[in-house]
This record gives structure tokens, C-alpha cells and sequence, in this order.
């Protein structure tokens, strides 16, 4: 069904550690997950190779580098402007064939027209930074090979945003260095989806798991479009402590005649009710939990349940990264843990019940 | 809030039910509010104890809360020189008793502290060794017991007193033989204490520092890091289950089915393998049905060993579920594992230097834990069990003699009113002439009773006068649950939305119908799937959370009964309520959040 390796396309199931680099973050983690046996919509990655061969072929380092050369990060309209001549000249460029011939080989293997979502994978020094991952481009509901490759080479153009050249200048990150990898993904047919984040986002709690979590496909939850319904769950006991049941007005689902996903009303009945069984809240958490242990820190995944797959086996892990925001915050510890004998004085002097 | 009227009302503007104007005359003056000392009893807090004393006592009913209370103080007061806290001072209300923790002067704790680490420590440093000798010392008391008997007067005494010179007559025997009841009841209450506040804190301390760490950790996943999973409280449980396969196997099970215990008995005996199963049945008896259907605190209390029809309708009721493929065995290695991933997944979360203090003190209460559980069987079901049989025989000859009408009439005096009456018997024997209290009792047990059972129609009020700003009395905390927060809970008012707020005692949510049961007597209308409304539940009471989908009770927390087979069971369970049991009636839909310690009624 996978089309074999190549230097420019990697299927998920083949991408190594050692080839982190050259796949982007995105795509790094699907492979993982991938051969770990976690179920993930099947896909592969196009490799940095795969965009520097681009560069390469038409001369495009030096132009940007020339583009680039004379602005100032505080120049937003210098940006803007050199920021979406580099995206034009990116666009216009034809892939050199054996990069594009790799692309159409591996979409087919996955099976002609298949609907697909094909997103950036960027790899950078400061990837794990949700703020920076968050600024290229993610193409929904994509089909046949022309349109793939087409938003393959729109993915990369997304590398200039003048938001993602603005970061760069002020993070002093080279340009020119910042490397592009895509991954193209099975479209899910989600029935609900959102993200999980394997500690609580407000206080840092890491014996909870909460879940976001709405009709349609994740990027409503993610983008803020709609208020999700909002579920609390206690990592280690597996059970349901909180949920909020919001009224998700739209979703966004796939349309396979226009090809694209569109964004629609959700019917009155539907728009209160719980997206999410209790039963599959819980399958959620325990994805979410496996992913943790797997990747050995708090994690934020994005999930989704797609209804054309049968029950029990119908939820896929979209995407999982490092949670950013407590992770890099320092502990805090007590001076000194009260042991033994006297730490009973304590506990019987001030009971937990009474503390505040 | 008006600084004059307190939260909760004075013990001394509380009004008796209608027909229990006299209730004060049937107890003894110490355990009332005597008006004299109004300024000073209304100054402190009383919570209600109805998680042990749901019921109002009958006058004889109080040798229970007079020895707990007293011997639960003397450790902490005496022995173990607790530092910030004495004992639990109690007094009766219309027939309910109310609690008041003792605490130590401020100024006065740290004195104690040296004597505490000495005393203390000396007990969980020498846990294993004392808790063996413990158990001796026990069994010791309980064989006592056991060889205690109360026999009429003989008309003359025996000619071997006469010619061994013994020089006494049977009623030296008689008033003995109680007081030694009595000695022995009180020794068995020491020893129940000896061990037990240890337990406690030793579990609060482990449970302060995971709530430390993770200040959102539910307590029942604390407590789950530590419960045994052996403990001998299962025992008489389990071994029902066993006789119910057993019964199976050995093709006994239809005849065990129908008619009485000794019809169903004789037509097991009846059968080729009858003999063998009877054999198991008379086996687990000794000590296993040395289990009552209460919690051992009242003279009514119902024990296996001596109502055999209840042990069987258990077998009765195991038996067709097993016969319907059911796999009614605790899955103990299943319960070993999960305690073991809990504990690993919490531990996995801690830095290093926590984890080292975290297994120490894991360590200690899983040492100490085992008491807290086991110690119940031994006292509460066999030890009291037997001194309550030993006490119905001496009511049952002295109804025989015309003190009173039934046979449990003396339990509606004081212990040391039967005294009395051993006395006026022994007197009447000695002179030859005729007992004076069968003229005086019979009437005066039916009025008593008149009154015990007037003041059952009241619930009790769950606290008297003003609740301190925050409770900190460790034992109230621990053994009652009585928080800022359930105290808070009483006052509030309805949340009006049908809801009810207590302990989150055991994880899961089910809807379903409620059956609120007051007594053990009602267990049998338990119906499968139904949810179980009770003020508060027994061990004993095992067998029937196999049928129903979730408990919810007015009293008890994290560690209460219902909460831990809750657990065991995989149901949720919602404890400390406060009045779910008279809020909720019988056939009422529920929903239960054993999550979050709500229940609500949906209709």
C-alpha cells in the first residue's frame, strides 16, 4: 500500500530516528507513533531533501537571501513585501521531476484520489514551540496527485509567511536554515475530534488529562472557531472528574465533491449534546496517556474519530507533541520533606483537611 | 450572621419527640446536657455520631459508646500523649449521642511531643511484634468470653460447695460471671484502641503527603495505594462464596434451596457428598460467622453464627448467581494489580527526592493499614458478638424469672441497674422470699421501650451549638470525615436542583432507581440493579453490593465501609451525605457521581 522510501518521500512507517532531521517535528512524531502500533491515519512524509532539491534546482537560496537581506525586524511593510515575493517565486516554480514523480508515486500508493490532508512539518532548533509550529499552513481534504503537489509546494512557500519571517528576524533564526518538510495524511472522516493535553493547562496538574473536544474535524477546536466541550479526566484512576458541555454551533467536514473541507451549521439537536460517549472520553485519555509514557513527557495530542472506521478501532492520533508552557517552568519543591515520626507530629499537629 | 444564635441549635432548645418527654430518666446523668452546666457545654461544638450509633440507644446500648469513647481518649490522652489532641467527649441526646473533641492547650503540645515519639515510636517500631501479641491477647479475652454461663439459682447448693468448704453460694457465681462480662467488654474495648489511632495517623500522614504532591488526587486513590486486599473483613464473605461453589460442585445446591436452615441442612445431610459440604459449613462457621449484620454496637444486632438463616440466604442468593454463570470470587489478583499500577503511575510523576519519602510512607501504612481493617472483625463481629450472646442468655433467665416480659428486656436498663437485679434474684434467693422487681420491671421495660422506640421516629440533628472556625481535631477528621467542608455541607441549604453533595467514596456514575434501606433487617428487598440508600453500611452487608449498581450513605468518608467494598466492587459510591437516606425515598431515579460525590434525583 506504501510506496518504498525514497531520498524525497518517506512513508510514516519508515521514518527512523535518524531521519528526525530531515521530516520535520510533524511528521517525526507520526512515524513514532506509527511504529509504536498507535493507530494514525496512514501517510507519508516529503523530506527536506525533497524542498532543498527545490532551492537547489532553481537557484531559489539566493534570491531569498537576497530578499531578505535588507530588512529589519521592525519593518513590518519591508517584511510583508519581500516576505510574499519569496512566496511568489517559490510558487511559481515546477518541482524538479524526480521530486515530483517521488510525491505522485507515494499519494498513489495510498490509492488514487484519495482525499488527503497535507500539512508542513518545519524543523527548527525551537520547534517545540507551539507558537512557531502554528505558522504554516495545513491543506484539508486534498485529491488527486496534481493538488497534492501542488499544496506540497504551498506548504513550502507557507516557510514565508511574513508572520514566520517576522519570528525569525526577532529570534535572530537564519532563514535559510529553517528546513521544510510536509506530511501528507489520509484525510479522517472525523466525526468528532479536538486535542488532549496530558496535564492540565491552567495549573500544571499532571494527574489530569483534559480534552477539548467538538464536532467535525479538530481545527475547529484548535482555531477557536467553536467553544468545545471541555472534559476533565483523572489520569491514573481513568475516570470522567469534570466536563462542559458546550453548544458547538459549527463543524468543519469534508465535502469530496468540491474537494475541499467546508465549515457548516451544526442541526439543533446536535449542537448541545455531549460529542463524545463517556467511553470514548476514556479512550481519548488513555491514547493520550500511552503517548506521555511513550514520548516521556507531558504531551498535547491532537485526536479525532473517524466515522467511517469501526467502533473501538476508529480513534487516530492526528498528531502528538511536547507541551510546551509547564514543562519548561521550574518545580516548585519544598525546602525539606517532613519524614518519619515527626512528620506524623505534623500531620496530627495540621490534618490536610484543615489546611488551606 | 446574628453572633447570638449559633449554626447549629443548643443542646438545650432541642425539643424530645412526642413520647419521649421522659427519655432523659432512662440514661445514666453523666451522658446528658445537665442544665447546670449549660454555659459551659454550649460552648463547645457536638457533632452527631450516627456512623456508628444510627439508632437511639436502649439504656444497657450504652456500655458501647461509653467503653469507645472512653478507651479511643485514653490512648491519645495517656498512652501515647497525642500532642495537639485528648479524647472525644460525648454526651446523649434524645437517644443519639453527639461528639466533642478534646483538644490539647497549644501551650501544652510541644511538651508533649518528646513523649509521643517515645511512645509512638516504640509501637511502630515494634508494629509486627505487639500486633502479634495483640491478637493473643484478644483471643485470650475472647475464650473468656465464651466461658462465661449464666444459670438459674438451684434450690439448694450443690453438696460438694458444702463439703469442700468452699464456703460461697451461686449468686458469688452469678454476679461474677457478669462482672466479668462486663470486665471483659471493657478490656476488648482497650485493646481495640491500642493500635487504632496509630493506624490512623500513620495513614493521614502518608495521605497529607500524595495530597501535597498532587493536591487534586481524589482520596480514593489514596486510599486504594494502601487497602489490603486480604483483609480478614473479607473472610466471612468469601468463605459464603466458597460453600456456594462447593455447594455446587458437590451437586448439594437444590436441596440448599428451599425451607428452613434446618430443613435445607437435613436435606443436604440427606444426600452422598451432603455429609461432606455440611463438614465445610460447620468449619467456616468457627470463627467466620462470628459476623453481625450491624456494626456490633447495639444489643439488637443480628450474628450469623446465631440467626444461620441469614449466612444461608447470602449462600442462597451466591449460589443461583453462580448457577447463572456468574463469577462471583473477589478478583483479588486483578485488585493486587491494579493497586500496584495506581501506585507505580502516581510514584512515576513524583521527582526523586519525593519518591524516596513517598515509599517510606507508603511502606509505614501499608504496615499499619492492616489493622485498621482487620481489628473490626476481632472486635466489632466476634469479641462483641459473643459478649452480646452471653448477655441475651442472663436477659433471656431473667425473663424466664418474670423481670420482664421478652426476652431482651434487660437491655433497657442501665448495666448498672442489672446489677440491681442480680442483686434483688440473689437477695430474694438468699432470704427465701419473693423477687420484688417482677412487680416493678415488666412495666417499667414497656414504658422504656415506648420511649426508645418514640425517639427512633426523630433523626438526629447532625451538630449542636457553634462548629469551630476550621476543624483541625485530627480525629475528627479521621475517623468521623467531619470536615470544614461537611459541616459547611449540613448548614447549607438545598442546592434545589435535586442535588446532593457528599464523599466521591468510589469512582463511576450510574443512573438507576433508589432503595433506601434504615435497617440490616431489610436487606432482603434489596432488588438487582437497584441503588442502596442507607444511613451507613456494615461489613457484613458484603453480599448484597454483588446485586445492586451503586451505594450512597449519610455518614462515613473515604475509609467508611461502603466506600472501601465500593472500590472492591468496581461501583461508585457516594458517602457522607448527611440526609440522603431521608431525602431519597424508595423508587425515586438517581443518578449517582461517584467521580465527583454528587447524587441527584432525576424523578
Amino acid at each position: 500500500m506504501s510506496a518504498a522510501p525514497s531520498l524525497y518521500t518517506l512513508p510514516f512507517g519508515d521514518i527512523s530516528s535518524a531521519d528526525h532531521a530531515r521530516v520535520g517535528g510533524k511528521c517525526a512524531s507520526l512515524g513514532e507513533m506509527t511504529q509504536a502500533g498507535v493507530a494514525v491515519p496512514p501517510g507519508f512524509a516529503v523530506t527536506t531533501d525533497a524542498y532543498q532539491a527545490m532551492l537547489d534546482h532553481h537557484g531559489l537560496r539566493a534570491e531569498i537571501e537576497r530578499h531578505l537581506a535588507s530588512i529589519g525586524s521592525d519593518d513590518i511593510d519591508a517584511i510583508d513585501r519581500a516576505a510574499q515575493a519569496i512566496r511568489v517565486r517559490i510558487r511559481s516554480h515546477r518541482m524538479p521531476d524526480e521530486v515530483e514523480s517521488a510525491i505522485r508515486g507515494a499519494y498513489a500508493a495510498m490509492g488514487e484520489g484519495m482525499p488527503v490532508a497535507v500539512r508542513s512539518s518545519a524543523t527548527a532548533e525551537d520547534m517545540p514551540d507551539a507558537s512557531f509550529a502554528g505558522q504554516q499552513d495545513t491543506y484539508l481534504w486534498v485529491i488527486g496527485a496534481d493538488d497534492v503537489v501542488e499544496k506540497v509546494r504551498d506548504c513550502w512557500a507557507s516557510l514565508f509567511t511574513t508572520r514566520a519571517v517576522a519570528y525569525r528576524e526577532k529570534n535572530r533564526i537564519a532563514h535559510i536554515d529553517v528546513l521544510m518538510s510536509v506530511g501528507v495524511q489520509k484525510m479522517v472522516n472525523a466525526r468528532a475530534a479536538g486535542v488532549a493535553m496530558t496535564l492540565e493547562p491552567t495549573t500544571g496538574d499532571r494527574t489530569r488529562i483534559v480534552i477539548d473536544a467538538s464536532w467535525g474535524l479538530g481545527e475547529t477546536v484548535v482555531s477557536g472557531v467553536v467553544t468545545p466541550d471541555n472534559f476533565t479526566v483523572e489520569k491514573v484512576l481513568e475516570a470522567i472528574v469534570a466536563r462542559k458541555i458546550s453548544d458547538k454551533h459549527v463543524e468543519l467536514v469534508g465535502d469530496a465533491a468540491l474537494g475541499s473541507a467546508v465549515e457548516r451549521e451544526v442541526d439543533a439537536a446536535r449542537r448541545s449534546a455531549p460529542c463524545l460517549s463517556d467511553a470514548e472520553v476514556l479512550e481519548v485519555a488513555r491514547l493520550a496517556k500511552r503517548l506521555e509514557r511513550q514520548n516521556k513527557c507531558p504531551q498535547d495530542v491532537e485526536w479525532a474519530i473517524d466515522a467511517d472506521l469501526p467502533e473501538g478501532r476508529n480513534l487516530l492520533a492526528l498528531q502528538s507533541r511536547p507541551e510546551t508552557v509547564w514543562s519548561r517552568k521550574p518545580k516548585e519543591k519544598p525546602a525539606a520533606y517532613a519524614t518519619g515520626l515527626m512528620s506524623i507530629v505534623g500531620t496530627l499537629n495540621n490534618p490536610i483537611a484543615s489546611r488551606k | 450572621m446574628d453572633a447570638k444564635t449559633p449554626v447549629f441549635p443548643s443542646p438545650y432548645d432541642v425539643k424530645p419527640p412526642k413520647g419521649a418527654e421522659d427519655w432523659e430518666g432512662i440514661y445514666p446523668y453523666y451522658l446528658k446536657f445537665q442544665p447546670s452546666r449549660r454555659p459551659i457545654e454550649d460552648r463547645k461544638f457536638w457533632f452527631c455520631d450516627s456512623q456508628h450509633w444510627p439508632m437511639p440507644f436502649r439504656p444497657f446500648d450504652c456500655i458501647m459508646v461509653d467503653f469507645a469513647a472512653k478507651c479511643l481518649g485514653q490512648y491519645n490522652t495517656r498512652h501515647l500523649l497525642v500532642p495537639p489532641a485528648n479524647g472525644v467527649d460525648y454526651r446523649i441526646l434524645n437517644g443519639y449521642v453527639y461528639f466533642s473533641p478534646i483538644a490539647v492547650e497549644p501551650s501544652e503540645i510541644e511538651a508533649r511531643v518528646p513523649q509521643f515519639l517515645e511512645r509512638a515510636g516504640h509501637y511502630f517500631g515494634n508494629w509486627n511484634d505487639l500486633l502479634a501479641n495483640w491478637k493473643k491477647k484478644v483471643l485470650g479475652a475472647i475464650d473468656e468470653l465464651e466461658a462465661i454461663g449464666f444459670k438459674e439459682l438451684p434450690d439448694v447448693v450443690d453438696i460438694e460447695a458444702v463439703k469442700s468448704g468452699k464456703g460461697l453460694d451461686d449468686t458469688y457465681d452469678l454476679f461474677n460471671a457478669y462482672d466479668d462480662a462486663i470486665r471483659l467488654c471493657y478490656k476488648i474495648w482497650q485493646y481495640h484502641f491500642e493500635f487504632l489511632n496509630l493506624g490512623y495517623a500513620a495513614y493521614l500522614d502518608f495521605f497529607g503527603f500524595v495530597k501535597g504532591q498532587f493536591p487534586s488526587i481524589p482520596d480514593q486513590a489514596i486510599a486504594k495505594m494502601v487497602q489490603g486486599v486480604d483483609s480478614e473483613l473479607f473472610r466471612p464473605d468469601d468463605e459464603l462464596k466458597k460453600l456456594s461453589k462447593l455447594a455446587i460442585e458437590l451437586g448439594v445446591a437444590d436441596a440448599l434451596k428451599t425451607g428452613s436452615v434446618d430443613e435445607a441442612l437435613a436435606a443436604v445431610a440427606k444426600l452422598p457428598n451432603g455429609a461432606k459440604w455440611i463438614a465445610a459449613w460447620d468449619g467456616a462457621k468457627h470463627p467466620w460467622f462470628n459476623f453481625t449484620s450491624g456494626n456490633g454496637f447495639y444489643s439488637t444486632d443480628k450474628y450469623w453464627i446465631d440467626h444461620l438463616d441469614i449466612p444461608l440466604s447470602y449462600i442462597r442468593d451466591y449460589v443461583s448467581r453462580l448457577e447463572s454463570g456468574d463469577d462471583i470470587m473477589r478478583p483479588t489478583a486483578r485488585l493486587i494489580a491494579e493497586r500496584d499500577r495506581i501506585t507505580a503511575e502516581y510514584r512515576e510523576m513524583m521527582d526523586e527526592e519525593a519518591k524516596a519519602v513517598f515509599d517510606q510512607k507508603l511502606g509505614l501504612s501499608r504496615v499499619v493499614f492492616p489493622y485498621v481493617e482487620d481489628h473490626n472483625f476481632y472486635i466489632e463481629h466476634w469479641a462483641i458478638g459473643v459478649f452480646w450472646r452471653k448477655m441475651r442468655q442472663l436477659s433471656a433467665l431473667l425473663a424466664k424469672l418474670g423481670f420482664w416480659r421478652e426476652d431482651d428486656g434487660m437491655f433497657f436498663l442501665t448495666r448498672n441497674e442489672v446489677r440491681d437485679v442480680l442483686w434483688d434474684y440473689s437477695a430474694a434467693w438468699g432470704v427465701g422470699a419473693e423477687l420484688r422487681g417482677t412487680d416493678y420491671w415488666p412495666g417499667e421495660v414497656a414504658r422504656r421501650r415506648a420511649i426508645v422506640d418514640a425517639l427512633a421516629a426523630q433523626p438526629p440533628l447532625p451538630a449542636l451549638n457553634n462548629p469551630p472556625e476550621v476543624i483541625t481535631e485530627p480525629f475528627t477528621i479521621m475517623l468521623w470525615g467531619i470536615t470544614s467542608e461537611a459541616v459547611k455541607r449540613w448548614t447549607g441549604a438545598d442546592d434545589g436542583d435535586g442535588g446532593l453533595q457528599g464523599m466521591a467514596g468510589s469512582p463511576g456514575i450510574v443512573e438507576g432507581v433508589a432503595r433506601v434501606l434504615r435497617s440490616p433487617d431489610q436487606l432482603s428487598e434489596l432488588k438487582k440493579g437497584e441503588i442502596l440508600v442507607t444511613p451507613v453500611t456494615a461489613p457484613s452487608w458484603a453480599p448484597v453490593f454483588g446485586k445492586i449498581a451503586a451505594a450512597v450513605t449519610d455518614i462515613g468518608g473515604m475509609m467508611s465501609h461502603a466506600a472501601i467494598v465500593c472500590r472492591e466492587y468496581g461501583l461508585p459510591a457516594v458517602t457522607g451525605t448527611g440526609n440522603a437516606s431521608s431525602k431519597i425515598k424508595t423508587g425515586m431515579r438517581l443518578r449517582v457521581d461517584g467521580n465527583t460525590g454528587s447524587v441527584h434525583i432525576l424523578g
